[in-house]
Formats: structure tokens, sequence, C-alpha cells
């Protein structure tokens, strides 16, 4: 047999364009807006079959303190530099209110003092991010159903959208949104966090108050919550799905 | 693939309920050395270099290019293509076994019989199939014992813990059963798991496909298919 002495390199520039083309391929069909919408309506699939088989009230679990993570990690906006937030800040939001509206009977504007008399809840949850990692803290807020019950929701509202002070790209499209439906807003561990591990909520987990909502994952727990809109839709925010994650392809429904 | 596309988004593993971020089980980085940056990999105390392979390849990454799906980096994508094709394969599942109970096939043809349990056969078994001989005549009918024990132990366990850790990731389904993470120790050993488990599927398809290749393609592929399965009779000329 004669041996060629290009076989070899033949060989490897031939796995190597076969592996390129399988590459490109996937990459092509990822891409493929048809594609996408398939793939996509598995999530609503996820959605309507988590909410069937997991009841309304079931809560998280709650663990002891000494359970407690001493590296919770802070992710996206750790500081937001947005003027509006660090003029509030200095001031230790002093000035801060949280505005309530949108589809309510009674629109509120409420302080810091105010929400800290609002019926309150502590937990000590799990909160998992979308990049796999966990952590467990402590948590004490104002609940949000009561503080909805008490602006008065119209029946046509059927979300409630936590606007947020932070950006994390420039414009008004990078500004942090985020929405959940009645179901989660009126979940028994679904609380507006002002402290975490018994001291006052920090920058990085988002002061002055941030969203708790147990059972979903961490780019639903929205930080530096200024006004919550009650809506029907969520067509008119943002790029139209519901969040500044959403909005990036991420899944609405963040129960899996 | 899709799950090492996830991975990439967090390349580390830990056991219990949280992350222990600065001591990870495992975990997959690039590092900085000499002005050139490598991939580390480190499981438990063992380190090794991993560059063009794990923790760096041309970026810092977990797996490379070539494993994941889409190939650049994108949660997004990935988690997308994950979960459409975990519906299919619990739906895919999910018929297999209600066929299987329903035709008897799981009870008569992967459950081992009396003799095949016997040591002196399993050990009979092992040789032979070390040695890539094959049963011949009415022996060929039927799955060997080691057969039986790879295919059981994928059906009845590798496959299901693939789902249960899956589920167990869920922040909401944890709410409804809580019995998950604590069946296993905790959602991150629930995640760690899940990547282990999913290499040894990896696994037994290699070893599977491999053997399927060297005990006669062509006839086991058209057994599969029409159920016609040419048998060596013992004896004959080689």
């Amino acid at each position: 047999m004669i041996r060629h002495p290009h076989r070899r390199g033949w060989l490897q520039s031939g796995l190597a364009a076969g592996g390129a083309l399988w590459l490109g391929a996937c990459d092509r069909l990822n891409e493929t807006p048809m594609v996408q919408r398939g793939l996509a309506r598995a999530e609503g699939l996820t959605r309507r079959v988590q909410r069937l088989v997991v009841d309304r009230k079931a809560l998280a679990r709650e663990f002891p303190s000494s359970a407690i993570s001493r590296d919770f990690r802070a992710n996206g906006s750790t500081s937001p530099a947005d003027p509006q937030y660090r003029a509030l800040l200095e001031d230790g939001f002093a000035d801060w209110r949280l505005v309530v509206d949108g589809l309510v009977e009674r629109p509120l504007s409420l302080s810091l003092a105010q929400l800290r008399g609002l019926p309150a809840r502590t937990q000590i949850t799990r909160h998992d991010c979308v990049e796999g990692w966990s952590c467990i803290g402590k948590w004490t807020g104002a609940r949000l159903g009561p503080l909805l019950d008490k602006a008065g929701l119209k029946r046509e509202a059927r979300y409630i959208v936590l606007h947020c002070a932070d950006s994390l790209e420039p414009g008004a499209e990078g500004r942090y949104y985020e929405s959940i439906d009645l179901v989660d807003a009126f979940h028994p561990q679904t609380i507006l966090a002002y402290a975490m591990n018994d001291q006052v909520l920090p920058v990085a987990h988002g002061a002055p108050l941030r969203l708790r909502v147990e059972r979903q994952l961490g780019y639903k727990h929205a930080k530096y919550v200024m006004r919550l809109e009650a809506v029907a839709d969520l067509v008119n925010l943002g790029r139209g799905k519901g969040g500044y994650w959403e909005d990036r392809g991420y899944e609405w429904y963040a129960g899996i | 693939m899709s799950g090492l596309q996830i991975f990439n988004a967090h390349p580390a593993l830990y056991w219990g309920q949280t992350a222990t971020f600065a001591r990870p089980w495992a975990a997959m980085t690039a590092v900085e050395t000499g002005g050139r940056p490598i991939g580390v990999t480190q499981v438990g105390s063992l380190k090794v270099e991993t560059t063009g392979l794990l923790g760096y390849s041309g970026e810092p990454r977990g797996f490379p290019a070539w494993a994941t799906l889409p190939s650049y980096r994108s949660l997004t994508d990935g988690r997308r293509w994950h979960f459409f094709f975990a519906w299919l394969f619990v739906l895919n599942g999910l018929t297999y076994l209600a066929a299987g109970l329903a035709s008897g096939h799981l009870r008569r043809d992967l459950l081992p019989t009396r003799d095949q349990l016997s040591p002196r056969h399993i050990w009979h078994e092992a040789i032979e199939h070390a040695r890539l001989r094959f049963p011949k005549g009415e022996a060929a009918r039927r799955y060997n014992s080691l057969q039986k024990a790879a295919y059981l132990g994928v059906v009845v366990l590798l496959l299901p813990l693939m789902l249960a850790t899956g589920l167990t990731m869920s922040p909401a389904i944890d709410a409804a059963a809580p019995w998950l993470p604590d069946l296993f120790g905790g959602r991150q050993s629930a995640r760690t798991l899940h990547f282990i488990t999913a290499w040894l599927i990896v696994g037994f398809v290699l070893v599977h496909v491999a053997m399927v290749l060297a005990s006669g393609l062509f006839n086991n592929l058209r057994s599969m298919v029409t159920g016609r399965y040419a048998i060596e009779v013992e004896g004959d000329a080689p």
C-alpha cells in the first residue's frame, strides 16, 4: 500500500471543515426565527403545567438561620450609576417614595417608614440564579398582596410591573423592569423587602426596596424598585416581553 | 449541546443547597500565567491544566464552542433548546415505559432470569464480552446479563434520575415537592448529579453504539426495524 504523505493532513482538515459546517449549521438553525418560535412554545407548556401541578399558595421552602449564606452573591446592577438613584442614596432615601399606580382605584405614594408600617413578613429562602448557583438569605418586607388591596386593583389589572432605578444599558430601554402576574403578586411569600439578614437592605442587593418572588429565578426579583404599575398587558412596556431580561430572550415565566 | 451551554453560565459544581463560591467541588476557570491565559479544571483537590478544551478555549469558557449549542455564549438560547427537548424526552420516556409495561417487554426482555443471576454465569459472560465473543445460537435471542444490567440501569435509574434532578433545579417544583431537593441533598447537589448523570448516559451511548458495530451492524439494525434477526448456529464453520 502506498502511503499518501498528505493523507493525515487531509483527514485533519476534513474533520475541521466538517466540524465547522456542523457548528455553522447548528448556529444557523438556532438563529432561524421559525425554530426559535418553535422552541419558545415549550415555555408556555412549562408555565401551564407548573401552574397546574404547583398549588397557587404552595410555599417555597424556608430554612433555619444556620443555613444563611455568608457569601450571598450580588448580580446584575450592584451599584447603580443613575443620577436620580445616586441623589436618593446620598439622602439616605429620605425623599424616596414608592409609587403605586396604573389600574388601581387609589394611587399611592409611600415612604420607607410607611412601608415598614404595612403588614410584613420575614422569610429565610433560597435564591436561585438563572446562571445555576443558589444562596440562602433572610428577607423582611411588606407583603405585596395587602399593599395592592390598599391601592385597590381595577378589574382589568392582570400584571404588576416593577419599575426600577437602575440601568444595565444606556438609554430608556436599558432601564431595569420586571413583571409578575396576580397569582404571584398575591402569594403569601411575595414581599417588597427592605431588610436582608436583619440589616437594612444593602445597595448591592437593591436598596431601598427589592421584590422577593420566591418560586421563580433571581432575575424576577427586581432590585431598586421605584414604582409599581398595575397593567392589563405587557406589550407597551420596553420591548414588550415584560422585563429587561425577557426583552433579551429570557423566559417571562421563570419557575424553571 | 444545550446543557453544556447552560453549565458554561456558571462553570462550577457544588454539593448541598447553596453555592460555596470560594470552594467549589469542581470548577473550570481561566487563569493568567506568564501573561498567557490557561484553562484549569479542578475536581476536589485535583487540578489539571486543560487549555483549549476546558476553562479556556480562545476565551474564558467552561466547555469549548464545538461542544455547546449554540457555539457562542447564549444562556437564553441554551435554555430554550434544553427545555424544548426536555419535554420531548419526558413524552418519549412516558410512551416507552407505558408500551414496555403493557407489552411485557420490560419484564420479559430486561429483567434478568434466575439462571442469569448466578455469579458464575455473570463472570463467564463478562469474560466472553471482554473478548468481543458474542453469543450464538439460542443464546443470541435474548439479552445477556451484562446487557440487561446496562439497559435496566439506564432505563430505571439514569434516565429517571436525569428528569428528577432537572426538576429539582426548578424553584416552583421545589415549592410543590420539597421532598425532591431533600432526596438529593439540596438544589446544588441535584445540579451536580444532573451533570454527572448526563455524562454517564453519554458514556453508555458511546459503548452501546460501539457494541452494535462490533456485533454486526446490519443484522442489529434490521432486527430493530423489522424484527428479523439472523442467528449464527453454534459449530458452524468459522
